[in-house]
């Protein structure tokens, strides 16, 4: 079995495990957790771009599996997430058994999102992220029903649109390999397809004016669940947003068409910051953070797409958006991991609650603080790599207002997340119950990971120009 | 064949105004299968060329719905969880 496809395997086999020992779960994720790290080890070892056909088959009839430097970097995010999601889990005797099945579940659609080439499969793909998604939503139990079905409704109407945009593609072109549409002809029906899929994938990825269902969704679910939700999920509609718009039909793109997602992208940033300066629960507050910082992905359109694509500036600004996509992940699970730790030892996730939780609580504050400044952007962090990239394409490129809405975008930021900050710093002796100081480690890794992200960001911006669509220059 | 496609079109509209409109959550998840039945129905009849069809739409739809099975399954299973704790069909905020 090569390391790819076990990265596949793996969270798959878990999941079903887990379902018939329910009782073992948190050790099933374990086992998981270790060997895909063995395994993504031996693919990144390799630098260069490893591709799988299973079966036999290869395009157009069968399914290719490839993992360019995109694919790997962000499963080696995830797999991070993921063994902090199951080390804070695993001593939560309150989770429900479904816990583990489910979120090796989502695991195992994420991977196979990132890894695959065919667009029918990435539907498959999309859905088992979903089902598994909204379940894991459900496990928040009975408070938690009503906004899990709110985020279904969502997520069906965004898959079926997806399915749709599929059809036509397949219509017309014969073929629904990424890399052989690149090489067909432009057909009358493009248009109609690529606007159908990306319509399905904003609903999913919960870019304004679709991203009601997700404050509710992230901030009913358990605190665990909730990191996964809020760091992971979304990317994974944007990583297949990637693939449409730079790789299959680079040509459909249409200037205006580019302006506006990025048009929804800057309302995004600003009306996440100003509901999550509003809102007086933490959950809530990361989880409108999530809805912002979704919105600076979205720049990336204009600023690297369409005629801008040929430009020595697009490799900047994709690899930004891309820097941005795995630096909020890293940091974003970090603080829901926080936020969990906290209402174990407080009972709540209210601001008033928090108050004078760092002097009991000194490692979590100290990684939401780490992960905060990710989120703002401000050096050396992953955050601010991103920024830096897409900002220095928005100033060369001549657009910018994009560079606006990113400055602005770090001052919201830092707005809303100094309330949190500031309760917990407050000078007051908390009564609280303890943590033990493992689980507190669990976050402040993770956020020094997103910070570490921009102090190494060479090696990982040369890594993810393997296979980066478009001719590969060096950036600005 | 454009019959089927025009009628999978349809559907695939009239499915979408009820995934909108309606408020009743059973009624949103027919509405889902609507959709979807719509997009098979084209997705079937763009397949087919003077003469013969070709395999893989065929394949694909099947695979499409086994997917569309399991999601309903898991509204259904959420409609009725929702409905024995709250007493109704009607998401809060939606309540007129």
């Amino acid at each position: 079995m090569t390391p790819l496809i076990a990265l596949l395997a793996l969270p798959l086999a878990g999941a079903l495990m887990a379902v018939a020992v329910p009782h073992r779960g948190a050790r099933i994720a374990g086992v998981v957790v270790v060997a895909s790290a063995g395994a993504l080890i031996m693919l990144v070892a390799q630098w260069g771009i490893p591709h799988a056909a299973p079966g036999g088959w290869g395009a157009p009839l069968g399914i290719m599996l490839e993992a360019d430097g995109l694919a790997l970097a962000f499963m080696a995010m995830v797999l991070a997430v993921m063994a902090g999601v199951c080390a804070t889990a695993a001593p939560m005797r309150e989770l429900p058994t479904p816990f583990w099945p489910l979120a090796l579940l989502a695991w195992a659609a994420l991977n196979a999102i990132f890894v695959s080439r065919d667009l029918f499969n990435l539907y498959v793909g999309l859905e088992l992220l979903t089902l598994a998604a909204v379940a894991l939503v459900a496990t928040g139990g009975d408070k938690a029903l009503a906004a899990a079905l709110r985020y279904l409704i969502f997520a069906l109407t965004g898959s079926i649109l997806y399915l749709a945009g599929v059809v036509l593609v397949y219509s017309a072109h014969g073929v629904l390999d990424v890399s052989l549409l690149a090489a067909t002809l432009p057909a009358p029906t493009d248009r109609v397809a690529m606007g159908l899929m990306t319509a399905g994938l904003l609903i999913k990825t919960a870019l304004f004016p679709f991203h009601v269902w997700l404050p509710p969704a992230h901030a009913a679910a358990p605190a665990p669940a909730s990191a996964m939700l809020s760091a992971l999920v979304p990317k994974a509609s944007f990583v297949i947003l990637l693939r449409l718009w730079f790789e299959a039909m680079p040509d459909a793109a249409d200037d205006r068409l580019l302006t506006a997602l990025a048009v929804l992208g800057a309302l995004a940033v600003g009306h996440g910051g100003i509901m999550a300066l509003r809102q007086t629960r933490l959950k809530q507050i990361i989880a409108y953070s999530t809805v912002a910082q979704i919105g600076y992905l979205f720049l990336v359109f204009p600023l690297a797409g369409g005629d801008g694509a040929a430009q020595p500036w697009a490799a900047g600004a994709w690899t930004g958006a891309v820097f941005q996509a795995l630096s909020h992940g890293l940091a974003k699970a970090a603080m829901f991991l926080c936020a969990g730790l906290w209402i174990i030892a407080v009972g709540s996730d209210r601001l008033e609650d928090l108050r004078g939780l760092a002097r009991g609580l000194p490692m979590t504050a100290m990684a939401f603080a780490l992960a905060a400044i990710t989120l703002m952007g401000l050096p050396p962090s992953g955050g601010f790599t991103a920024k830096y990239l897409m900002m220095t394409t928005a100033f060369a490129s001549g657009q910018v207002v994009w560079a606006l809405v990113l400055a602005g975008g770090g001052l919201l930021a830092a707005a809303y997340l100094y309330r949190p900050m500031g309760a917990l710093f407050a000078r007051e002796i908390p009564a609280f119950t303890p943590v033990p100081r493992y689980l507190q480690a669990v976050p402040l890794v993770l956020a020094l990971l997103a910070v570490g992200m921009g102090v190494l960001s060479d090696g990982l911006y040369a890594f993810l120009q393997l296979g980066r669509p478009g001719t590969a220059e060096e950036g600005l | 064949m454009t019959v089927y496609a025009v009628t999978g079109a349809l559907l695939v509209a009239l499915g979408l105004y009820g995934l909108i409109a309606a408020r009743g959550l059973l009624r949103r998840v027919v509405a889902f299968n609507v959709v979807g039945s719509g997009v098979f129905l084209m997705f079937g009849a763009l397949g087919w060329y003077e003469g013969h069809t070709d395999p893989v739409p065929q394949a694909l739809i099947i695979t499409g719905i086994v997917v569309a099975l399991s999601a309903s399954a898991l509204a259904v299973g959420l409609v009725v969880a929702h409905a024995r704790v709250s007493g109704g069909q009607v998401l809060e905020d939606d309540a007129p």
